[in-house]
């Protein structure tokens, strides 16, 4: 015990446990006072992580051997894949929680008895559940992973921090968790894709900055004299999402003790904000962030190198540059003014081709590889998802166009158009990007290349089927609410128009349940490489030769 | 040096190549938003536009605790077919108080917008009991707890404060009688009703829920839904004074 009692605690581990015990103190009287039983629920969750966490940081101290973690083993870095190997594992599971929620919602539309009656689960509640599941949670949580990769890769060092890496992984998934109970008790702001209450977005304001810190000090580390490409895109993602986040989250609570609070923005200009947000939300996060992932791991699987690094360059400045603009084609013909809607239609235009530059840059990467197709079914799994995102962001531009979207606007057209995004897009990527990362992480072979078939084959009828029932149920639903009689009169009434959505919802959960059957098959795969997996040796980090 | 050398800068410097991306992705933002707040054309002055009630705010918070926005609009766009189903397009002036706005991006359901006085409120509490009952078609989850549960307004004195500092125009006297409002506002025939009508005009004193004596979530929650779209009259609105 002598030797522990004179091992110096880091700054780090001593402002973590303070703040940590402070934070306990803190939430237990904010929990003692609460004005609503699920707030005090999540003061109490806020107590028990707390404590959780000071126990952790301490016992991490008196465990630790003296001197602290080397950068370096024999030359190598030494790469921290702790925090990484957790996002990993955390992305499969809120994918499958994800898909899950969402596969109830679409049933809930199409069969509305599913509601039983039960304020936790009807569709108002359960619809943000599943869209913060899949795009933060889900998403979130492989481009953390991924990002921590990516860069320590690129940048031949570890990961910057001790305990910051490890707080940016579980404080964010302690945030999903808050912002998830919290939509199912009834606590929301109700601004889409931005639900979650006040306290909920503080903690994730802290958890964010962190986690630039952490990006950013690992660039500052590198051996490596260039920041690589796919880098540019992750550090556009985590600082815009910070400023986006700040910007639509400003809100005043009514008290300590209470999770309601009021956005100081209001009707038109919280729209603007919203939306500013919003698009953003889809251009950063689920844009930016997961052509990091192609710029990765696309030239990574298919063994060759970037396509055109000029073309990376004018691809990644102009499409962070215009996406920005394009927030109020949310807002056509609304009571926002025109010069903002024209100006959001505009750029939205533009932006199909920084898109489309993208997208080229990407499969063109596969030049003298194509035949790689045939046998690697992951590959094809990313490439593939470059070819929907190619098919989004042209459909995108497209419903941005105010004359069509006065037709698609508020109909499932909408909807459609995110999940070729959501599923084709984001969903195949990432998950190449898991089917690449667990077996480096873990130095196994993947288990099989035939479930990964599989997984691909099952999963692409199920975006057909969804996109195709959202496509001909928003055309049809937009199309009657605007027919007229020949004498005049609205041919409709809108309930008639709902009636005429079932067989389309019908179709669309079936889309839905075909994806999530897809998942299923690749968690089965990755916990067969995990657990009974060949051990590859090459593959393991440490040992093979950094870029 | 060629321009793509040039670039190497940022490739080099993660800190050139932060400030960068700021300048970058700010200046769009900054052009469509900032505007908004001083422009005077962004939100036209209308007569009849008021806050919102004690009990219509508690309302409206119940609709977007139960995130009815993921279903419904409140934004009537200037286009013919909404016009004759909804009613007169909505201006910027009738969400001048709602935070947070709450327009929406999908019509699973109708649009909201002037969904007030359409219909009765016996017509709403037994649509919130049971949607079917009275759509048969329709996808609506039932809300038949909203009727059984007591309204929380122990605080409502805050929601108003707070939304007065963000520059609602809730009075001093308005905030102290918040309480009683709500119940006078959830009465049938209440004495007090006049006076209430006199803070917030067109104010509706009714039982909402058909639950004498009781003040439930169904009673700010219709109480919000019949008053929205209600404030401005349309008869007297000219749409062509605020053009210059």
């Amino acid at each position: 015990m002598a030797a522990t009692a004179r091992k110096p605690m880091t700054f780090g581990e001593g402002g973590t446990t303070a703040a940590f015990v402070l934070l306990a103190f803190l939430s237990l009287m904010i929990g003692a006072k609460a004005y609503t039983q699920e707030y005090a629920f999540h003061a109490f969750l806020f107590t028990i992580g707390s404590i959780a966490a000071t126990f952790a940081v301490l016992n991490r101290y008196f465990d630790r051997p003296l001197q602290p973690i080397p950068l370096f083993i024999d030359g190598k870095p030494n790469y921290n894949m702790g925090p990484v190997k957790f996002a990993t594992v955390a992305a499969v599971f809120w994918g499958i929680a994800g898909f899950t929620v969402g596969l109830y919602a679409a049933l809930e539309l199409a069969f509305p008895a599913l509601n039983f009656d039960l304020p936790w689960i009807t569709f108002g509640r359960i619809r943000p559940l599943h869209t913060s599941a899949v795009i933060f949670a889900f998403g979130g949580n492989v481009l953390i992973a991924t990002s921590f990769y990516v860069v320590q890769r690129t940048s031949r060092a570890r990961l910057a921090g001790d305990i910051s890496p490890w707080f940016v992984v579980l404080g964010y998934n302690f945030f999903i968790l808050i912002a998830g109970t919290g939509y199912l008790l009834g606590i929301t702001q109700s601004k889409e894709y931005a639900e979650p209450e006040w306290y909920a977005d503080l903690w994730l304001t802290v958890v964010w900055v962190t986690y630039l810190l952490v990006f950013l000090g690992t660039l500052m580390r590198r051996t490596e004299p260039h920041i690589y490409v796919a880098n540019w895109f992750y550090l556009a993602f985590i600082l815009t999402i910070a400023v986006l986040h700040l910007g639509n989250n400003a809100a005043i609570p009514i008290s300590l003790f209470s999770p309601k609070s009021y956005i100081v923005w209001a009707g038109v200009q919280d729209a603007m904000v919203q939306w500013w947000y919003g698009h953003n939300a889809v251009g950063f996060f689920l844009t930016a962030g997961f052509l990091a992932i192609m710029y990765y791991f696309i030239p990574k699987r298919a063994d060759r190198p970037v396509y055109s690094y000029r073309l990376s360059i004018i691809h990644f400045w102009t499409l962070i540059f215009l996406y920005i603009w394009a927030g109020p084609h949310h807002l056509h013909y609304t009571a926002l003014p025109d010069w903002a809607q024209t100006l959001g239609m505009t750029f939205s235009v533009i932006l199909w081709m920084p898109s489309w530059g993208g997208m080229i840059n990407g499969l063109m990467t596969l030049s003298g590889a194509w035949d790689k197709l045939r046998t690697d079914p992951v590959l094809r799994m990313m490439v593939v998802s470059v070819a929907f995102y190619g098919m989004a962001t042209f459909e995108g531009p497209l419903m941005s166009v105010k004359s069509v979207n006065s037709l698609s606007h508020y109909t499932d057209w909408t909807i459609g158009h995110v999940h070729s995004g959501a599923l084709g897009w984001v969903g195949y990527v990432s998950f190449g990007a898991i089917y690449c990362l667990v077996p480096w992480l873990w130095g196994r072979k993947l288990y099989s290349l035939k479930l990964v078939n599989w997984h691909f084959w099952i999963s692409t009828i199920g975006i057909v089927l969804y996109i195709t029932a959202m496509w001909v149920s928003g055309i049809l639903q937009g199309l009657m609410w605007r027919a007229y009689t020949s004498l005049g009169f609205l041919e409709y009434s809108f309930i008639e128009t709902v009636e005429a959505m079932h067989p389309f919802y019908v179709i669309r959960a079936m889309g839905g349940a075909l994806f999530l059957a897809g998942a299923l098959l690749m968690v089965w795969n990755l916990w067969q490489t995990v657990n009974a997996g060949e051990p590859e040796p090459a593959l393991t980090p440490k040992l093979v030769p950094a870029e | 040096m060629s321009l793509w050398q040039r670039h190497a800068i940022f490739e080099k410097n993660s800190i050139v190549l932060i400030i960068g991306i700021l300048i970058v992705i700010a200046i769009g933002g900054l052009v469509e938003i900032t505007p908004l707040f001083y422009l005077k054309s962004t939100i036209e002055k209308v007569d009849g536009v008021r806050p919102y009630t004690p009990l219509e705010l508690a309302g409206r918070n119940i609709y977007v605790r139960e995130g009815c926005y993921n279903c419904h609009s409140q934004m009537i766009r200037p286009l013919r077919d909404e016009v004759e189903r909804y009613g007169h397009y909505s201006l910027a002036a009738e969400s001048m108080y709602d935070r947070p706005f709450q327009w929406g991006s999908k019509r699973t359901g109708p649009d909201l917008a002037r969904v007030g006085g359409k219909y009765s409120d016996d017509w709403h509490r037994d649509h919130m009991r049971q949607p079917k009952s009275v759509v048969p078609g329709t996808v609506m989850p039932a809300y038949p707890w909203l009727e059984q549960t007591e309204l929380d307004y122990a605080h409502i004195e805050d929601d108003m404060k707070v939304n007065a500092v963000l520059g609602v125009p809730y009075t001093a006297e308005m905030i102290e009688k918040a309480k009683a409002d709500v119940r006078t506002q959830a009465t049938a025939d209440a004495p007090e009703a006049t006076d209430l009508a006199k803070r917030y005009p067109k104010a509706l004193a009714r039982d909402y829920d058909g639950k004498p004596g009781l003040v439930t979530e169904a009673d700010a929650l219709i109480a919000y839904l019949q008053v929205l779209g209600t404030l401005i009259d349309f008869k007297l609105y000219n749409d062509k004074a605020n053009i210059r």
